[in-house]
Formats: structure tokens, sequence, C-alpha cells
């Protein structure tokens, strides 16, 4: 139940500097980080029987091209994390779900050879993750026989148990775990007949597009969404329709298939009940906390990352961000923090531009170098990413693309900053020329 | 001369490239944007490549599928033959990450490694 | 050979059964799903209505009054959830007011308590979200919400504690009257019994016109909903209603017990009587008329969509008792809203009928007292962790939305009438019923159905029959 390295008694009951909620890719380099950086005691709590998270059910490649320069599986990669996490000898509890938490920082968390307990942090990182959505969230309608499973459900099914969700599959949605799962689901022996996607555009790579799709002759279907599910008992026809540009089918355009499965990847969303419940703000575009310089949130000593913070489309970055995470937390509970002068600047996401992380910067604190990433609404060609800090541009660079569904960046230099006086507001958006 | 239609996946521009080739002789490649996606093009329709991944069947363990990939790209053209050997593999647990569970799967050369471990049942 | 068979094991036919479990008599339930509460109870507004609806001195309003005031002893006997939230019939238009005036007269004479009608400034202050155009509304206290699923299981599970068998898988398909004796058919061999008890919901009809000339006819009448997140439930604190139509109570908006927010359903005559089906259409309708009547509702906060069926009867009235030219075949039938508001009061009536007709004694033995699943939430930090020692499972959450343990779980399947599929775990435990709808605890839910029944993977279902949950194993092909 407890890790390898066996959890002190003291860190049970009653204090730790830094507990880390979730032990996936983002708590895992949040931790090692942390440690790195001088924390003393962390606990990470995880409510799987192991670590490593979602990554444990992606057993397909593409993993840490960025961190590692090898592709790797999601379980591979999981494991070099892991194995850090074990080597520096960072406690943590497996099975073990938190409840609640607490505005000063005392974590609730239950399992079964612990029972209930509480433990006070110098520091919480908030690593639990996202969600899928489910089909409510679409209201398709239909029939609810057995059959309908979230991509992320089938895949968990698949590769960590064994089971065949189905054998005559149609997917709604286009993210990357559904195009992912249309290739698994085709190599176990599944007949995968289509993907729909709603959008006139796929939110998951073109790579996933080609090797998981066009490989095995599947169809993708944009700008389709699902408008019938037949079968009282057992899923046993979808009919899926072109929709116009509000979205709504277009009458005549039906088209039925004849599928024992319906698999939804349709979004994820950021876990973020335990933020809430502690009084965390929220962003509402990317349902994750609001976050500063030093992934902070507007709670005293607790900071976020990975994809509770906002959805990301590579765990390399969330590695990265979960490291500045954990480093900041260790600074804070180690008192070294650079003291935040005079206010926090805001940074607004403006002209296609949908969020950024993060939201507020203090020019006195932050490290020489911050990265801001975002994502756009739309997908642009040969558009322009500008930040402006107040009226001024100070930088304006051309993209080949830019796609909702890739994550963007820019790096804000702090010299620049502090040489504008009176510093309101920074805003990155983009631009056609 | 045989064409053939990619789309590139360098990028998130997702090209749609149009290759003419004969054979193994590659005579023409337009509608790339960049170097990346001829080099792409090229290597596709003469070397098409692909890793697998998949779940072989695992007895004694705390689990009853360890994961697996090929430890390299093999032709493409192979994949289903692939799964057919991954298919028909069982091991023994324990099993530890980057184990060979097929030696030289198909004739290609290359090795079916473990991808996570597996303890023993109990 | 049986005294009583009742076909359906609904909320009207649990609650039937739970009250002839009082007496000294030979009763079973056949019911053709492999739970209870499988066809139209699993599916409506889950309200217990105050009663001025229906018509004055029809037995919709009598049943529908005494039911609800029969509620907080059932309840608290149940060990089941309700909560008295009260409810309002909003009036958005001038023209509707005299409509509300005929409402309250008609709820003073079917002796509904409490009811008074508000005037803008106070329906408003009650509840800040009603819409804009709010001009009065018809308040009545002692409406209540109700977890229907709970309500008909906690029902059955004491009938089934005090002798009442209870055969699921067990279609009835044909009844005669052979000598006196009752011989139904079904797919699991013939019954023989004394009296039936025809509680068949939408198939009502198809079994009083096997046996009675008297014919009857009932029309499936569809709804669709929407089930909201718990964050969208304290949008509104009582049920909130248009004026009703000819065609039903109208699209509401409700919290429900467990504190989501419910809205619907639409009102739609269909011949299918399994057609529980939505459409693109009725969810259209359900959200647009929703917000007729309450402003801010948060669409984008959906979790679920359903339909239900309601048992119309043509002539819109709760028929119960037996047809003059068939003794002892007793109908509860066209059991359409208010129905579950009815439920305990149409089983007392029956209990009661069928009681006199067969001159049964009482048991002297007879269980009151139901002891629900425990939930650890309720428990204080120091009970709960006394309870995990005790029982670790109680420390292993397996629905992370609803905070559902193992233990419950374990709890559910392992009781009385215990559940034997997804869905009736999910009835009994709330597991898989919140905000990722069973997307993280299904597969968990189902490792624990498959250990502890040890049903085969392949074997289980969602909902019994042919909703398979899986289709094989990988690799199991070549093996």
């Amino acid at each position: 139940m407890n890790g390898s390295a066996t959890v002190k008694q003291e860190e049970c009951g009653i204090s730790v500097d830094i507990v880390i909620i979730g032990g996936g890719p983002a708590g895992l380099a949040a931790a090692v980080a942390a440690r790195k950086n001088g924390a003393g005691s962390i606990l990470i709590l995880e409510r799987d029987s192991e670590l490593g998270g979602i990554l444990n059910q992606c057993i397909h490649n593409g993993f840490g091209l960025h961190t590692f320069h090898e592709e790797l599986t999601g379980p591979e990669y999981a494991d070099r994390f892991i194995r850090q996490v074990l080597d520096l000898h960072i406690p943590y509890k497996l099975d073990t779900m938190v409840l609640s938490i607490s505005k000063d920082r005392v974590v609730t968390a239950m399992n079964r050879t612990d029972g209930m307990f509480k433990v006070r942090a110098g520091a919480i990182i908030l690593a639990m993750g996202c969600r899928e959505r489910p089909r409510g969230a679409l209201n398709i309608p239909g029939f609810r026989p057995a059959g309908i499973y979230s991509a992320g459900t089938a895949q968990r099914l698949v590769n960590i148990e064994g089971y065949m969700p189905g054998r005559e599959v149609v997917i709604l949605g286009s993210g990357d775990i559904g195009l992912i799962m249309a290739r698994r689901m085709t190599l176990e022996g599944a007949d995968v007949k289509v993907v729909a996607e709603i959008m006139p555009y796929s939110g998951g790579l073109k790579r996933n597009i080609v090797q998981c799709l066009d490989d095995f002759g599947i169809p993708l279907k944009l700008s389709h969404t699902v408008v019938n599910i037949e079968g009282k008992e057992r899923v046993s026809a979808v009919t899926i329709a072109a929709v116009d540009a509000n979205m709504k089918p277009i009458p005549g355009t039906e088209e039925r298939y004849r599928c024992d499965t319906l698999l939804l990847s349709t979004g994820l969303i950021p876990e973020n009940e335990l933020s809430r419940g502690m009084g965390v703000a929220l962003s509402p575009v990317t349902k994750g906390p609001q976050v500063n310089d030093m992934l902070e949130t507007n709670v005293p000593g607790v900071f976020a990352c990975g994809n509770v913070l906002h959805v990301h489309d590579l765990v390399d970055y969330v590695s990265e961000e979960a490291g500045r995470a954990g480093a900041c937390a260790a600074k804070y509970v180690k008192g070294s923090v650079p003291p935040a002068e005079g206010t926090d600047v805001p940074l607004l996401a403006e002209s296609g531009v949908r969020y950024t992380v993060p939201c507020t910067v203090n020019t006195g604190r932050m490290d020489d170098l911050l990265t801001v990433r975002f994502r756009v609404g739309a997908v642009y060609k040969k558009a322009f990413v500008s930040v402006y800090l107040n009226d001024e541009r100070i930088l304006h660079r051309q993209k080949k693309i830019m796609a909702p569904g890739e994550m963007e960046q820019v790096i804000l230099q702090k010299k620049h900053l502090l040489a504008v006086p009176d510093l309101k507001t920074i805003t990155v958006k983009i631009e056609s020329e | 001369m045989e064409t053939r239609n990619l789309t590139c996946i360098g990028c998130p521009m997702g090209c749609q490239i149009t290759v003419e080739f004969e054979g193994e002789t590659i005579r023409r490649v337009t509608g790339n944007s960049c170097a990346v996606g001829d080099k792409y093009a090229r290597r596709e329709v003469t070397h098409p490549e692909r890793t697998v991944t998949s779940t072989v069947v695992v007895t004694g363990g705390d689990r009853e599928r360890l994961s697996v990939k090929t430890r390299g790209n093999i032709p493409k053209n192979r994949i289903f033959d692939c799964m057919r050997e991954i298919n028909r593999t069982s091991v023994s647990a324990p099993v530890r990450i980057g184990d060979v569970v097929i030696h030289d799967v198909c004739g290609t050369g290359v090795d079916v490694v473990a991808t996570r471990n597996v303890g023993k049942a109990g | 050979m049986y005294d009583v068979v009742i076909i359906g094991g609904g909320v009207t036919g649990s609650a039937v059964a739970r009250e002839l479990s009082k007496y000294r008599l030979n009763v079973c339930v056949i019911e053709k799903g492999e739970d209870v509460c499988s066809g139209t109870s699993k599916a409506n507004s889950a309200i217990i209505h105050a009663g001025f609806d229906a018509k004055e001195g029809s037995l919709m309003a009598k049943m529908n009054v005494r039911g609800n005031a029969m509620m907080d002893e059932l309840t608290r006997d149940l060990d089941i959830p309700f909560r008295r939230n009260g409810a309002m019939v909003v009036c958005v238009d001038p023209a509707e007011r005299d409509g509300l005036r005929t409402l309250y007269d008609r709820g003073i004479a079917n002796h509904v308590p409490g009811l008074r009608i508000l005037d803008r400034e106070e329906a408003l202050a009650m509840e800040p979200n009603l819409s804009d155009s709010t001009v009065a509304a018809l308040y009545a206290p002692t409406s209540g919400i109700i977890c229907p699923f709970i309500l008909t299981i906690a029902m059955a599970e004491q009938a089934y504690v005090n002798g009442v068998d209870f055969h699921f898988n067990t279609e009835a398909e044909d009844i005669r009257k052979e000598n006196g004796i009752f011989l139904i058919r079904t797919g699991n061999g013939v019954y023989r019994t004394r009296c039936v008890v025809n509680a068949a919901g939408v198939y009502a009809d198809k079994f009083h016109n096997m046996v009675s000339a008297r014919t009857i006819h009932i029309t499936p009448r569809r709804g669709d909903y929407c089930l909201l997140d718990k964050s969208a439930g304290n949008l509104v604190r009582c049920t909130i209603f248009p004026q009703p139509t000819k065609l039903g109570k109208g699209v509401l908006v409700t919290p429900t017990v467990h504190g989501n927010l419910l809205i619907g359903p639409t009102a739609e005559d269909i011949d299918d009587r399994e057609g529980t089906n939505t459409t693109a259409e009725g969810l259209q309708n359900v959200i647009r008329k929703a917000g007729q009547r309450v402003k801010n509702i948060p669409m984008r906060e959906v979790i679920t969509s359903f339909a239900g069926l309601r048992a119309h009867e043509d002539g819109h009235e709760f028929i119960l008792g037996e047809p003059e030219d068939a003794p002892g075949f007793v109908d509860c039938a066209g059991i359409e809203s208010p129905g579950l508001s009815s439920s305990p009061a149409i089983g007392e009536y029956i209990g009661n009928l069928v009681r006199d007709m067969l001159g049964a004694g009482e048991k002297e033995n007879w269980i009151r007292k139901r002891r629900g699943i425990l939930h650890p939430a309720d428990l204080s930090f120091e009970e709960r962790n006394e309870l995990i020692r005790r029982e670790p499972a109680y420390g292993r959450i397996i629905c992370r939305c609803e905070s559902v343990t193992e233990g419950e779980i374990l709890d559910a399947i392992r009781r009385p009438l215990g559940a034997r599929s997804l869905d009736g775990i999910k009835r009994r435990t709330r597991a898989g019923m919140g905000r990722c709808q069973a997307g993280f605890c299904s597969p968990r839910v189902m490792e624990i159905l498959h250990r502890e029944l040890g049903i085969p993977y392949e074997q289980l279902t969602k909902c019994g029959g042919e909703s398979k949950l899986v289709m094989g194993r990988t690799k199991e092909d070549e093996q």
C-alpha cells in the first residue's frame, strides 16, 4: 500500500513540507524537482494502485521526444520518473484518495490501511490530471445501451485489463485518445468503421491521423456528429450526420453504421473538485486554477501543474511545467522565494489566444525567463504571435501554422518587463500581419 | 509512373503531398512546404515503417496483460504479421521493462520488448 | 401455488409487495428485468407531489395526497433520503393568473396542506432565479424530492426480507383462469396463483385485456430529461412547475434529493413500449421550456440525458382493483404521474383489498425497519476510521465523483435482492451517477462484480439481458 520508501509516522499523522496530490506524470516530476530543490519531507498521494497515472494505460509510443530525445511508450516514460522518485526516497501512498483540502493546507485522505488521515502541508502541489467529458455533456439523442464508452475507459479495458469493449466500433471525436484507440482496437481485431468529428478540423496530431486512421483505411469525417444511438440493451447502430457552421445536424446527410460500440473522445476537463473545495480560483476557459508566474494559485502555498492546470497535448510539457511547480513549492517551504515587488501584472489573452498560463506575473520576483503557454481558438496559417507590454509590441513571430490542438508558447524575459516603467498589462495575441 | 497522395506528419500543417515514382525511384515530390515534407514523403513511399505497440498474455503475474512494443520500426506491411505473433505469445511473470518478449519478430530483425514491469501474483 | 403473484417490480409492484408482506400470504413478484425498478419507475421526475394537480375526487388525487402524507414515516422506516423542498407553479403571463387560482382551489378541495398564492415579490424572494417575467406562483410546501430507485429498491428489499419471492428475468406472456386459479405463463414456466396484481406499467393494459372484456388502453408517453451536475443543484430550492396542461405537469426544474438539478420532461405519445430513447427535438424542448420559468440554467453542466415512459391510460385515472368481470385479478393500471408519489398509498389500498379478498391474517414478526446502505460520508472522522478498521473496503473509493466506497458496493451486492449489474450498483449506491458518468468507476465496479459474484467478465451486464459490457478478451483467438 505504501511506497517502498516507507512513510514515517510523523509524515502520516502530522505535517509534511510538500504534499503532492496525484502520482501521475505531473506529480512525479513535481516531486523529483521539489526534492532536488531542497524540500525536506514530501508525500505523494495517488489514488490508483501504482504510480504513473494515465501513462500506464497509454501503451503507444511517442512520449518523451523532448525530455529524453527518444520515443517511449507511456509506461516507459512513467518508469523514468518513478525510478527517480524511488532513488530519491520520496514517500508515496497508493490506493489513497484525497477527500478534501482545507484552505490552510490540511489534506484529508483515505485508504484501506491507514483509514482516514490528515496531513498538514507546508505547500501543496495539485497534480490531479483531467477526466473525459461524458456523453451527457454532448446531449446525444438515442437510447442508452451498454457499449458506449469514453475512449479512455476503453483504453483501460483493452490495455490494462485485456478485455475488448466491442468488435464493431464508431468513434465520436478525433482527439488523440480517440485516434489512438482506433488503431488499438483495429490491431486487436475490431472493425473501426468511422471517426466522426464535429469540428471542421481534428483536435489530434497529424501523425496520429495518418498512423492511426489512414494506415488502416479508417475514414475521418470532419464536421460530422452522432445524431442517434440505436440498441435497447447493447449498441446496435449509430447514425452520424454532417453539421452546419452552427454545428447543427443537416437533415438528409445521415449515415447509419451498424456497430456494437460507440467510443467518445470529445474532450478533457481538468479535475478540480478538490481545488474548488479549498477556494482555488479557476479559469472559465481552461477550467484549471488561475496561477501566477510561480504556478501558485490564489491560495498561498498551493501550486498546480499538468492537466489539472490546463490540458496538455505533450507529456514532456507536463513534466517541465511540473518541475517548475515542484521547484517553486520547494522555495516556498524554504522561505527562499524572492519577495514580490509591486503588483502582479495580468497576462491578457486576446484576438485568437484563448488563455495563457500563467495568468499573472510579478516582475520583481519572476525568474529571468518565463515560459507562457497558450492555445489558439482556430486554425491560423502564417499568422503572427505578438506580445505587447502595455501598448508596445515586444515580440512578433510568424508561425507557419497554429491550431487549437497544439499548445503554443512564448518566452518572456524579465529584463524586458523591468524595462517598461509602470507595466500594467502583458497581452498575447494573434495578428495577421 | 505511379503517384501517391500523403498527409505530411511533420507539423500541424499536414501538407497534402503528391509523390510521383517508378518502383524505388522517386521522380517528383510536390505539395510540401518544407524539406521535412520532402524527406518524409520519399521515405513513406519507398520504405514506410512503424513501431507496433500492443500487449501479450502474461501468466502468474499481478496482472494478465503485459504492454509491449517493437524495439524499433518494422516495415508497415508487416504490422498484422507482427500482431499475429504478438497475439500468440505468452510470458511468465516476473517481467522487467525492456525484457525481450519476442526475438526478431517475423524475421524483421526487430525484437518485441516489455514496456512495463509485471510482478508475480500475490 | 402462490396466493398472490404481482406482475412487475416497479415502484407500484414493490409497494404492493411490501404491504402484502405484512400478511400470512405466499406472494411472488415476477419481473421481466434483471432487477426491480427497471421500467417506468426508473426514469421520472423523482418528485413526491403535493397533490393540487389531480382532479377533485379522483383516485389520483386521493392516492397522491395520502401517499405524500405517508412519506415521512415510510422513508424513516426504509432509511432512505426524502426532503420536502416545496413546489411552485410559476405563472409568467398575467393571463395565467386565473389558472393558478383554479389550481389553488383544486388543491384545497384535495386537502393539500399549506397552499399559498405568492405574488411576484414573494416568489422571487424565495427563488431568485425565477424568470424575470414571473407574475405570481402557487406554493405547495409539502411537495418533496426522493430517489425513485432507492424508494423502489427499499420497498422491494423489505418485502423480500419479510418473505416475498422475487423472480427476475421472468416475463409474463399469458394469463388464464382455470378452476378459480390463475395460470401465468412466463419464459420461466407457469405460475399458479389465487390472485394476480397487475402492476405492469406500460404493459398493464396487455395483461388486463387478457382477463377482462372491459378493455383498457395504455399509451406510452415519453418524456425527455436532462440531469445537471451538482454544481447547478442550488439554482432553485423548490420544484418549479409551469401550469399543467392536458399532456401533464409540464417541464419542471428541480433539485434532486442527491443535490443535482433535473429538468424535464417533455410529453410525446409513442407506440414503442420500450421507447426510452431521447430525441434531439425533445432535448431542445426541455432546455427551451425549462428556461421559460427559471433563468441562468447552466446547460454546459448537463451530465446526462434520459427518457422515461408514462403509462398513460385513456381515461387519465388510476385503475385500481378488480374489473367486474375478472375477480381475483387486481389492476394497478394507468399509473402515471403522480404514481411515484401515490405508490405507498396504492400499496396500502391494494394490500388491504387483497388481504380482505383472501382473508389473510397479519404476521406477528413483520420487520418494519430496513437498514439502508451505510454512507461513510455521513459519519464523523472517528466513526469512519473505526468502520475502515473493521471493514477496510470502506477505505477504498471506487466512484470518485460521488465518493462511493468499495464497502458500499459490497453491501449493495450482498444485501437482500442485491445488485448484479452495473446499473444495479449505480441505483443502490450512486456509483457512476456523477459528473464523469462511470468513466472512472465502471472497470472497477466490473472487477468487484466479477470477484464477488463469480460472473465472468463476458457475462457482466449494464442492466441484464444482452446489455453485455465487454465482448471477449484480447488475444483469446490465438492463444
